[in-house]
């Protein structure tokens, strides 16, 4: 069981490697919005996961914490990210002028 | 065998968040514009809530958890803040 939580650690920490790549490597900043999602919905989940797995394995009983974090991510998320979109649009529209 | 397999996978992807950690932090350095920089700012935040999570499965402590739950709500705190502000220059209205 701890090795399946090991794994869900380790897909986890892949994508949100792959989701700062993109934010590194992506040319315009409207670009550059995609990539980091990938880590912050299915990587936190993957990586929320695996320590749910791990700790309900290790203290026998059932440890349900982590949904917590995920829940607050997932809701915060999006807000964060629609606020910052429209900043970058209204900020690069003026620069056009 | 089993125990060595899991020790190693944690490793790897702790080294794994840490590189991401790094990306960001250079992006953050490099970001043309204050946008880029708020967007760098928030990955970083979710690098190290997910490398603060992996620590605590490491040392098996649930601690961490605490620290990994405060560092997520001052990352969405934190964002939201400099988002409303390149949106209206000024943060409460």
């Amino acid at each position: 069981m701890t090795t399946v939580a090991a794994v869900l650690v380790l897909a986890g920490a892949l994508l949100a490697f792959l989701g700062s790549l993109g934010l590194l490597r992506m040319k315009t900043f409207f670009e550059r919005v995609h990539p980091p999602t990938m880590g912050s919905t299915l990587g936190t989940v993957l990586v929320l996961a695996g320590s749910l797995l791990y700790f309900t394995t290790a203290e026998s009983r059932l440890v349900l914490h982590e949904i917590l974090i995920a829940v607050f991510v997932t809701v915060t998320t999006p807000v964060t990210y629609l606020l910052l979109g429209r900043a970058a649009l209204r900020r690069s529209e003026e620069r056009q002028d | 065998m089993s125990a060595d397999f899991v020790l190693l996978a944690l490793a790897a992807a702790q080294l794994l968040l840490a590189l991401a950690m790094a990306f960001a932090f250079c992006r953050l350095l490099r970001g043309p514009r204050a946008h880029d920089r708020v967007l760098a700012l928030d990955t970083l935040y979710v690098n190290a809530m997910l490398l603060i999570l992996s620590f605590g499965i490491v040392w098996a402590s649930r601690d961490f958890f605490e620290v990994a739950l405060v560092i997520g709500a001052l990352g969405f705190v934190s964002t939201a803040a400099a988002a409303k502000f390149l949106l209206r220059g000024e943060v409460i209205e």
